[in-house]
């Protein structure tokens, strides 16, 4: 049996997950469930789904061997390439099959919140394409920092709303976005942009981007003959990671999901419930949330979906962190070595690589390259400032 | 059993009146003056809120209120402090988001709210496929469980939300969250009167009720009103006297309607 659950009405992986919403949103929840599961088990659903990845995302994606970062800190790095996607990251994945599903289910509206604008402009991609109107949350915070993705969104057509609450980054995005939601749900579909949120959600997310695992998984026997001994990605809320876990997860892989130390669910949180679900949480000595802070907009997020708390609870994926110096040079360390420009999100998977491959001599590492860097350019600009 | 709550509504209900239950931030500066106020001014029991760090139920009024309060320093056991040492003669509810009681454990949680003196608990965010283990712990404890009803509940949900319901049935006025609106949205009497149908329970509306004449329209249907952002920002603006003077306003005008 798979290690991989599908979960039953309740939501749950382990303890983990659940439906925690205003009653209000109930019914969307089970409308939304029921919906899924109809949709998934239809061909013609996957086959529109799967043409949209093929020749609008561009998948599959192909691996990358990086001989230059392989030979210099003596490993077998190979990087599968979701930053060439349409719309830079893999994030799309998602999108494509949430959008559609919101069509066939009758709704003319999505909203989405997003951190980094990755989300964000996939959705508005999406909208675009399908005939949808979208309107996304951003934090303020965030708004300021990726000005260039928030341009990208007005110009897809999105209307984009800069939220002001709280700490002004993903997690009140995701605050605004469910308070539309609860005045909207007849009409709009929540296009939640990770692996969170109620149930079906966390299922439901990471079923759109088991494509990364299930191709990679396919294209490393090809090119190894086995599996990698590490599978290694960044984790915020967790998509690409569950994404490419979920190709590796029964096999003897060694799955790690990197977090930023300002934002460590796992390693520092404890259980909560907020956004829905019941997972691993940043929180204070009463329970109120604890406000993250990393480098990367995308990873700000005090949170991290349910299934990931799962596997880390039955000690199947390990989620260590790094911190945002070490981001800063896995990001430039990909780029000279390279030619590949990171998303700031993905430099915490190369920095922990390139911290911890002392002890992974010899051992092939499979990482997931999410995103592509363009989007950090500007900020890293104002930090790398002895290269302007 | 019934509760303090639910005996205390009935018995206005039974006198042929309409029940008026405000809400105030728990923390915000002066809050306590305006608790009193409320009590002082003809409100049948007081919804506490205990501010949380990601209201997603409410509006700008009370996340306001909610940031004040939690910048002030209010924490859940400061506040439930300074209930222990409010005698104001009618039942208090807590509205707290489920955090705040998963984190401090459903139990301990229960049992605080009984030492504060606090009769019923409002957890917006525990739907009822959710709420069993709060339940259990807060049947165990005596506090009275308010449950939620939304306007998009299917008519076989309903029942189920109503029997789970302690103190009262909380009828959602809208699709949306707390907040003022210039009408009464058409959707507040239109599921009151679904859940009366079903239920013996006393039916309040809460969400969206916000002035003295919207309280006697939606008390036509119901039995009575929450008001939160109404009263809210009027401690903002005006602190506990404009607080009571509302209140006052609010309980003259369910008085002087014929029902």
């Amino acid at each position: 049996m798979s290690i991989l659950q599908t979960p039953g009405s309740d939501g749950r992986f382990g303890e983990f997950g659940g439906r925690f919403v205003p009653e209000t949103l109930v019914p969307a929840c089970q409308e939304l469930e029921e919906a899924f599961a109809d949709a998934w088990n239809d061909p013609l659903f996957r086959a529109d789904l799967d043409q949209l990845l093929r020749e609008y995302a561009g998948r599959p994606s192909m691996l990358t061997e990086c001989h230059n970062l392989s030979e210099q800190l003596g490993i077998r790095l190979i990087l599968k390439r979701e930053d060439l996607n349409h719309t830079g990251s893999h994030k799309i994945n998602n999108v494509l099959g949430q959008v559609l599903l919101a069509k066939r289910m009758g709704k003319k509206r999505i909203v989405a919140e997003t951190g980094a604008g990755q989300h964000g402009v996939a959705s508005a991609t999406a909208a675009a394409l399908l005939g949808l109107e979208c309107k996304v949350y951003m934090g303020e915070v965030d708004v300021a920092r990726q000005e260039l993705n928030v341009f990208r969104m007005r110009l897809l057509g999105s209307e984009v709303e800069a939220v002001t609450s709280g700490s002004r980054t993903l997690k009140d995005a995701v605050n605004e976005a469910m308070r539309d939601w609860v005045a909207s749900v007849e009409t709009t579909h929540y296009c939640l942009g990770s692996v969170m949120g109620p149930h079906p959600y966390p299922y439901m997310v990471r079923q759109f981007h088991r494509v990364i695992g299930d191709e990679a998984f396919e294209q490393t026997q090809e090119l190894l003959g086995t599996t990698p001994d590490f599978v290694v990605a960044c984790v915020g809320g967790g998509s690409n990671a569950m994404g490419i876990f979920s190709g590796f997860v029964d096999t003897p892989a060694r799955l790690i999901g990197v977090e930023p130390a300002g934002g460590a669910a796992v390693s520092r949180g404890q259980p909560g419930v907020v956004h829905g679900m019941k997972s691993f949480l940043m929180q204070d000595e009463y329970g109120q949330v604890a406000e993250a802070h990393s480098i990367s907009a995308g990873l700000d997020y005090p949170g991290v979906g349910p299934e990931h708390s799962y596997l880390a609870s039955i000690g199947r994926a390990e989620y260590p962190t790094v911190t945002d110096d070490e981001v800063i040079k896995g990001f430039q360390l990909m780029s000279r070595a390279e030619g590949i420009i990171p998303a700031l999100e993905c430099a915490h998977a190369m920095a922990w690589i390139s911290r911890e491959a002392k002890n992974m001599q010899g051992k092939t590492v499979l990482m997931n390259l999410s995103g592509r860097g363009d989007k950090d350019v500007g900020q890293m600009m104002s930090i790398l400032k002895d290269l302007t | 059993m019934t509760g303090r709550l639910e005996a205390t509504l009935r018995a206005r209900i039974d006198g042929g009146g309409k029940c008026l239950v405000p809400y105030i931030t728990g923390g915000y500066p002066g809050w306590v003056d305006s608790v009193r106020a409320c009590a002082a001014n003809g409100a049948d029991a007081i919804e506490i809120g205990i501010p949380f760090s990601d209201p997603v139920m409410d509006g700008p009024v009370i996340q306001q209120a909610s940031q004040i309060a939690l910048e002030a320093g209010a924490t859940p056991v400061s506040i439930f402090q300074e209930i222990r040492n409010l005698d104001v003669g009618i039942p208090l509810a807590v509205m707290c988001y489920y955090n705040t009681v998963f984190h401090a454990g459903h139990e301990r949680f229960a049992n605080d709210l009984v030492a504060a003196g606090v009769s019923a608990a409002i957890v917006p965010d525990l739907p009822l496929e959710e709420a069993g283990e709060w339940c259990a712990a807060a049947d165990a404890a005596g506090i009275e469980t308010v449950m939620l009803a939304a306007p998009t509940a299917p008519d076989d949900r309903l029942p189920r939300v109503a029997d789970r319901a302690r103190g009262f049935v909380y009828s959602v006025g809208l699709l949306g969250v707390t907040g003022e609106r210039a009408e009464l949205a058409l959707t507040a009497t239109v599921l009151a009167a679904r859940v009366k149908k079903i239920t013996k329970k006393p039916v309040l509306i809460g969400v969206g009720v916000s002035n003295a004449a919207q309280a006697v329209e939606a008390s036509r249907v119901a039995d009575g009103v929450i008001m939160g952002a109404s009263v809210v920002h009027r401690m903002i603006d005006g602190g506990s006297e404009a607080v009571g003077s509302f209140v006052a306003e609010v309980r003259k005008a369910l008085d002087g309607a014929t029902w």
